[in-house]
């Protein structure tokens, strides 16, 4: 269930999220998802890799982006229901599916990179 | 469903209201071009799940780095990941030109014009992005 | 010969059919006639029984919008020659129940218009003795593009969001909104905020941006929702931080 109250919160990480999914994730995906395995570049060694996200910071970085990513992606993708598929009077059943999703998918995040 | 609100519509029992096709995005370019943006929170979210794949992988030492590498030169993975890329690019490319819209900056009594905001957000893109492909391929 | 265009007007009489139909006529279609002339013509020359609405000619009024080949537009300031061959499809306003024919009922932004008090609200008048509010040009500035709106609801027509629910409260009724919470000498942001922030306030609108396109004024709807919703975010954090009065 959807407070009002709850709506700008809800905008404020939506935003967020827009801004550090646009600025982080085009990158890495295309150095991850197709310039190394296409061979344009050589992927980095598993020591360096494993270096660079063990690092406090970047470690803290990955959980902030992966955070609020996936709360960008589900309010954005709760609303593209409503109005691309007309189906508002499921509500509540959206909301739950959409922002449970995002929280299920940032405590691995934080599981993964507090363990990492 | 259309309806509209209630107050003034049971005395006028004459009144056409069209309804609202599910399909109303196809009705013109600058309709789909919009729903073609929120969807791409799909491929955000996968980006996400993408990235801690490969997190995990990396923890998990040599052997399982190799195979993640492996695993994403597979076709479908690939062709996941350049849509993915097409559309989270998409995201980055909207949400930078319409960023001044929300943000209006003051500096003293004038306005910061809406180009030079856009134009610092795609700064910051190249920068950001300048920042992890050295973190990951340079030094 | 005089050049002549066809246009396709959608007809409503609800005494005679439950759907719209379209009826052709052939107007004249000289450099200088825009729509409206054509339907002027037809009024009185082919038909007298089409009804619409329109008062000024001059793009100032906002009451002859219709949907001119599937676009929102003021039909005193779009040109038939632009449409030349033709046809030209001449239908109501969309999102709107139909009255007859090109006519539309706006009841519905009526009522929404007023919620939002489009009026400046004083905490306390100053007496009359004391003279007028002052305002720089500076000041004007800040809000002079929301106060452009003619109320003409092409946004309303373009806006997705309203066609699909209604409750949507709309873009003219929330940058006029903003028009007074942008003008220095207005102490109501808070009043008008509490309507706002409601569901059907701001939150609903995804940012399609149709509304700004569609405007024959400038007024940027869009953008004045956006600014909107980082302002009434920005105060739900502060209220959550700092209750009452800080």
């Amino acid at each position: 269930m959807i407070k009002r109250s709850a709506e700008p919160l809800l905008w404020m990480t939506f935003s967020a999220g827009g801004v550090v999914a646009a600025l982080v994730l085009p990158v890495l995906l295309f150095l991850f998802g197709v310039a190394f395995p296409l061979g344009w570049l050589t992927p980095p060694s598993v020591t360096h890799l494993a270096a660079v996200i063990g690092h406090p910071l970047t470690r803290l970085a990955l959980v902030v982006v992966c955070t609020v990513s996936l709360f960008h992606a589900a309010h954005r993708f709760r609303y593209t229901l409503y109005d691309g598929l007309q189906i508002k009077h499921l509500n509540e059943l959206i909301a739950i599916l959409c922002y449970g999703g995002a929280v299920v998918g940032s405590l691995a995040s934080v599981y993964l990179l507090a363990t990492f | 469903m259309a309806h509209i609100a209630e107050h003034y519509t049971e005395y006028h029992p004459r009144w056409l209201r069209p309804h609202i096709s599910t399909y109303w995005w196809l009705r013109k370019w600058s309709y789909f071009a919009f729903i073609l943006r929120e969807i791409s929170s799909l491929f955000v979210a996968w980006s996400v799940v993408y990235l801690l794949l490969l997190v995990y992988a990396a923890g998990q030492g040599a052997a399982e780095y190799e195979a993640f590498l492996e695993w994403s030169r597979q076709p479908w993975v690939m062709a996941l990941n350049v849509s993915s890329l097409a559309l989270v690019a998409f995201h980055a490319v909207t949400w930078f030109n319409l960023a001044p819209q929300a943000l209006v900056v003051h500096v003293g009594h004038k306005h910061v014009p809406g180009s030079l905001i856009a134009a610092s957000n795609y700064v910051a893109w190249v920068v950001v992005s300048a920042i992890v492909a050295w973190l990951l391929i340079g030094g | 010969m005089q050049k002549q265009i066809k246009l396709q007007v959608a007809r409503y009489r609800p005494e005679q059919e439950s759907e719209s139909v379209f009826d052709e006529f052939e107007v004249p279609c000289p450099n200088d006639w825009v729509v409206l002339d054509g339907l002027n013509h037809i009024k009185d020359q082919l038909d007298g029984t089409l009804s619409y609405r329109w008062s000024c000619r001059m793009g100032i009024c906002g009451s002859c919008g219709m949907t001119v080949n599937g676009e929102p537009k003021l039909t005193c300031a779009t040109f038939l020659t632009d449409y030349a061959p033709g046809p030209v499809r001449v239908e109501p306003l969309r999102n709107f129940p139909v009255i007859r024919d090109l006519i539309v009922d706006l009841g519905d932004f009526m009522q929404k218009l007023v919620r939002v008090k489009p009026w400046i609200v004083r905490a306390a008048e100053k007496p009359l003795s004391s003279g007028e509010y002052l305002q720089t040009p500076e000041e004007m500035d800040e809000y002079k593009q929301f106060s452009m709106c003619i109320n003409c609801m092409l946004c309303y027509s373009a806006c997705p969001i309203y066609g699909l629910d209604p409750k949507f409260i709309g873009p003219a009724a929330i940058a006029l909104a903003q028009r007074y919470n942008l003008d220095s000498r207005d102490e109501g942001a808070a009043e008008r905020l509490e309507v706002l922030s409601d569901h059907e306030g701001i939150w609903g609108c995804t940012f399609v941006g149709e509304c700004t396109k569609v405007c024959p004024k400038n007024v940027n709807p869009a953008g004045a929702i956006q600014r909107y919703k980082l302002n009434a975010a920005l105060e739900s954090v502060k209220s959550f931080f700092l209750p009452r009065g800080a």
